[in-house]
């Protein structure tokens, strides 16, 4: 579906924005055809969801104008932009977890008055969402649903309200991949009806598997748009970072030795009152990557949490380097030579008010190196940040600095510093490169892979599946809390994987 | 159209100025407070400043209230720095005082040369005691402190008068509810000789200079630290919320129990009603005022403590009920609370810029 020339749908010149510090977008141009789906492609902080925030209306730009269907729009507010049929899927989802899906839309329609035809939007939902195969349940509460159906939930919501162009915020980041090839069909559809969509993503192989052109950024600015089809992954990728960088990393042959962590029949209770983490086994040795593949939601929090000593198991072993460690404490578990690189970086990882150099002894200031009896010497913290900040590449306004105001990779490289110079036995990595660019996270890669070369059992817990399959000796499948399979590299394709990850277990092999 | 918008971060400006203009703005509206009471209010802060600053024996004065002050402004700040609401500083510092009295009255150290130490940690072990019952419930029950230490006050106050008007009180006090007066070697000493300043200012500078280099020098304070910034960091790191919980509870509680001991052996020589005109309430506005920092603590206690004799002054030569002192300290202390709220926003007039991006994001609706 080639764009018919005049006029775009969607027209954005020299748009410019900043923030104190940031040029977020500088004279970006973007336009958008009816019935294109235009991937906006770039790495975290190029600027592509403040660009279409300010498409929906949620920032004003500093220069620059927007056209819709030709005519010269301003939008104070997000309903000004809604009023001109924008919408868009943020990451986060805005639903309202006990009510039922078509209250949900109802409660989306600007003119949602007093009196609510529930039964009349059931049918109408029933309708869209067999035409444009976004299945879902129009009576079912929200809160019983899984990401992907709420997903859907917000496409019917723009759907409802009548919107032509559509901006979807990084929509795979949180769907197994068959549930990315059903989106994308439905995005398809929508498109062919003449809607104008926008993709925001930094994955290459999605920009050719459903975008007919693609705009990239860099450092706020835009690289070029070119065609989806026919511009090789290599030629999107140096584009995208400035140079080429499909990333290939050394990995030898593991040569894995004794377990060093070991996880036998685990039951975790979960937040809402059920066994997230459902009997698991796994054990990872020595100089091995175990990685962990599943979608958010189906249990690894609860089990990094459970190994980390921060969950207790209901039943079940954890076993450090030999050692019988289950319900151990936290300090325990770092005492037995358990590193362990969280989730949440900020909310978890890091005391952001506090020091560099502080949050680099966060767990060791009660050695000795660091001060006599029950004093710490300052003076020693710092050394020993300096020294880590160096060998490590943080890059902060000095030790002192509170460690909020590091970039992400920045603050990633502080967490990884701080748990590889503890000479671990195991390492527990949650997510180590989610939210981080190419640079980045090609150094958390080689990081990671060095503790393998040095001895360390790491269990790495992903939604990445190119990251697993890129580093993992073994891969194992969490589904509903299950085990659903536990492959070796190279035995499984990335469909396997996926199919597996969706619930359907692998045929006894 | 006037609307506040966030600060990316506060303006560079506000840490000196914000708290000097919330002062000025306090004692501006106290004015106001003075004019409907009739008095003019250039009379009434001339006679707030010259009682306490105009003589020898003003000065000295304001160093006999600033030393409770000092105490119980560490007892509020200490837990503070761990996000922990100590509001139970004015209990812990009569249950100081009752322990106090115990030793000099109804023990036979209560005679000795050892009687002042003795009854000193008495008073500081009775706080403890006082404070580590909250504690304990908030370390181990999740039941919410600042309740548990506010109502705690309230039986304290009560047990005071329940001994003195019972089973403590003195046959001699022709009625009055007091108890015996301590016996000389139970006295504190005098630090300056014609004054009522006593050691106690020793030990309050002191317990700021240790609340200090607790904080700043040691494992234990980091470990304070740490939770007072992130306490889910804290626990990721092996850090003990409880145990760190009932230690710092416990030193508050000494602390305020130190200060209750040293008002009833150096001031009042007896277990009295009044002991405290509310020390641990004013401690609470100490601890902010001085921005939780234990050696600020210090400075802000001699203000505070000039405005208690100030108020005193009031009283006697403008006839003005306490309450208006301490209607001026609440305002006092609402404004810098205010200001410190209001630093991180700018005024905007008109239809200015869209909000900076940081915490003042908010997610679409």
């Amino acid at each position: 579906m080639s764009a018919s020339p005049p006029p775009p749908h969607v027209e954005m010149r020299g748009v410019t924005k900043r923030f104190p510090g940031v040029l977020a977008n500088d004279g970006v141009d973007l336009q958008v055809a009816p019935g294109e789906i235009h991937a906006l492609l770039g790495e975290n902080g190029a600027g592509k969801s403040t660009l279409m925030k300010i498409l929906y209306g949620f920032y004003r730009p500093d220069a620059g104008e927007i056209r819709i269907r030709g005519a010269p729009r301003r939008f104070r507010t997000p309903r000004d932009a809604v009023r001109c049929g924008i919408g868009m899927v943020f990451q986060q989802f805005m639903l309202v977890p006990s009510l039922s899906v078509a209250e949900n839309v109802l409660l989306s329609l600007p003119g949602a008055g007093w009196r609510i035809d529930e039964p009349k939007a059931v049918r109408e939902l029933a309708a869209q969402a067999a035409r444009y195969g976004l299945a879902v349940d129009p009576r079912a509460r929200v809160w019983q649903l899984g990401v992907g159906e709420q997903q859907r939930v917000e496409i019917l919501k723009l759907l409802a309200r009548g919107a032509d162009v559509m901006i979807l915020d990084e929509p795979t980041s949180v769907l197994t991949p068959q549930e990315a090839q059903a989106l994308f069909a439905t995005l398809r559809r929508l498109a062919a009806e003449g809607r104008a969509l926008i993709l925001i993503t930094h994955k290459l192989h999605e920009v050719a598997a459903v975008a007919d052109r693609v705009t990239v950024l860099r450092h706020g600015r835009r690289v070029g748009t070119v065609p989806a089809r026919g511009t090789p992954p290599v030629e999107l990728a140096r584009m995208m970072v400035g140079r080429e960088t499909l990333e290939r990393v050394v990995r030898e042959p593991a040569a894995p030795g004794e377990e060093a962590l070991g996880i036998a029949d685990l039951w975790v209770m979960g937040d809402r009152g059920v066994p997230a983490v459902r009997g698991v086994s796994l054990s990872a040795r020595a100089g091995e990557i175990v990685g962990v593949a599943g979608v958010a939601g189906n249990g690894q929090r609860e089990l990094g949490e459970a190994v980390a000593g921060l969950r207790r198991p209901l039943r079940g072993r954890v076993r450090l380097a030999g050692r019988d460690v289950t319900g151990a404490s936290p300090l325990e578990m770092i005492a037995g030579g358990l590193s362990h690189i969280p989730e949440d970086r900020m909310g978890t990882g890091v005391a952001p008010r506090l020091s560099v150099a502080d949050n680099l002894t966060l767990k060791s200031y009660r050695d000795a190196r660091f001060g006599r009896g029950p004093f710490l010497d300052p003076r020693a913290v710092a050394a020993h940040a300096r020294e880590l900040a160096a060998a490590f590449d943080i890059r902060a306004a000095g030790v002192d600095a509170p460690a909020g105001t590091l970039s992400g990779g920045n603050l990633q490289r502080l967490i990884l510093a701080r748990e590889i110079s503890a000479r671990p036995r195991a390492i527990l990595a949650f997510h180590p490169t989610r939210g981080l660019d190419v640079g980045a996270t090609e150094a958390v890669h080689r990081l990671l892979l060095d503790q393998r070369r040095a001895g360390a059992a790491v269990l790495l817990i992903s939604e990445d599946l190119d990251e697993i399959l890129l580093l993992a000796d073994r891969i194992a499948v969490l589904s509903g809390g299950e085990l659903a399979a536990v492959v070796s590299a190279g035995e499984a394709s990335v469909e396997e994987i996926g199919l597996m990850m969706g619930g359907s277990r692998r045929a006894a092999s | 159209m006037i609307r506040l918008e966030r600060r990316a971060s506060p303006a560079p400006w506000a840490a000196g100025a914000v708290p000097v203009v919330a002062i000025l703005a306090g004692l501006a509206a106290g004015a106001g407070l003075f004019a409907l009471a009739g008095v003019s209010p250039l009379a009434a802060y001339a006679g707030l400043l010259s009682d306490p600053f105009g003589s020898v024996f003003g000065w000295s004065e304001t160093t006999v209230k600033a030393i409770p002050l000092i105490l119980t402004g560490l007892a509020v700040l200490l837990p503070a720095r761990m996000r922990l609401w100590n509001i139970g500083a004015e209990g812990q510092l009569q249950c100081g005082a009752i322990a106090a009295t115990w030793v000099a009255l109804w023990t036979p150290l209560g005679r000795t040369a050892g009687a002042v130490p003795a009854l000193l940690v008495a008073g500081m072990a009775a706080g403890a005691v006082w404070c580590l019952v909250p504690a304990a419930l908030r370390a181990w029950l999740a039941v919410n402190e600042t309740i548990t230490t506010l109502l705690m006050n309230y039986i304290a106050v009560l047990l005071v008068s329940f001994l003195i008007y019972g089973s403590w009180k003195d046959p001699q006090s022709l009625g009055f509810p007091l108890s015996p007066p301590f016996p000389a070697a139970s006295r504190l000493w005098v630090l300056l000789p014609g004054t009522r300043v006593h050691a106690g200012l020793l030990l309050a500078l002191a317990a700021s200079a240790a609340v200090w280099l607790i904080l700043a020098r040691t494992r234990w304070g980091f470990e304070i630290r740490v939770i007072g910034d992130n306490p889910q960091a804290a626990r990721y790191a092996g850090i003990s919320l409880a145990r760190n919980i009932v230690l710092t509870m416990g030193l508050a509680g000494a602390l305020a129990g130190l200060a209750g001991a040293g008002e009833a052996s150096a001031i009042a020589g007896r277990l009295q009603q009044g002991l405290s005109p509310g020390y641990g309430y004013t401690g609470i506005i100490v601890a902010w005022l001085a921005r939780l920092n234990p050696l600020g603590a210090v400075l802000v206690a001699f203000l505070l403590g000039a405005l208690f004799l100030g108020g005193d002054g009031l009283q006697i030569s403008l006839g003005l009920p306490i309450a208006v002192v301490n209607m001026l300290q609440g305002l006092v202390f609402f404004c810098v609370l205010g200001g410190e709220a209001l630093a991180g926003y700018r005024l905007v007039l008109g239809r200015g810029r869209v909000a900076a991006p940081g915490p003042a994001l908010q997610e679409p609706p």
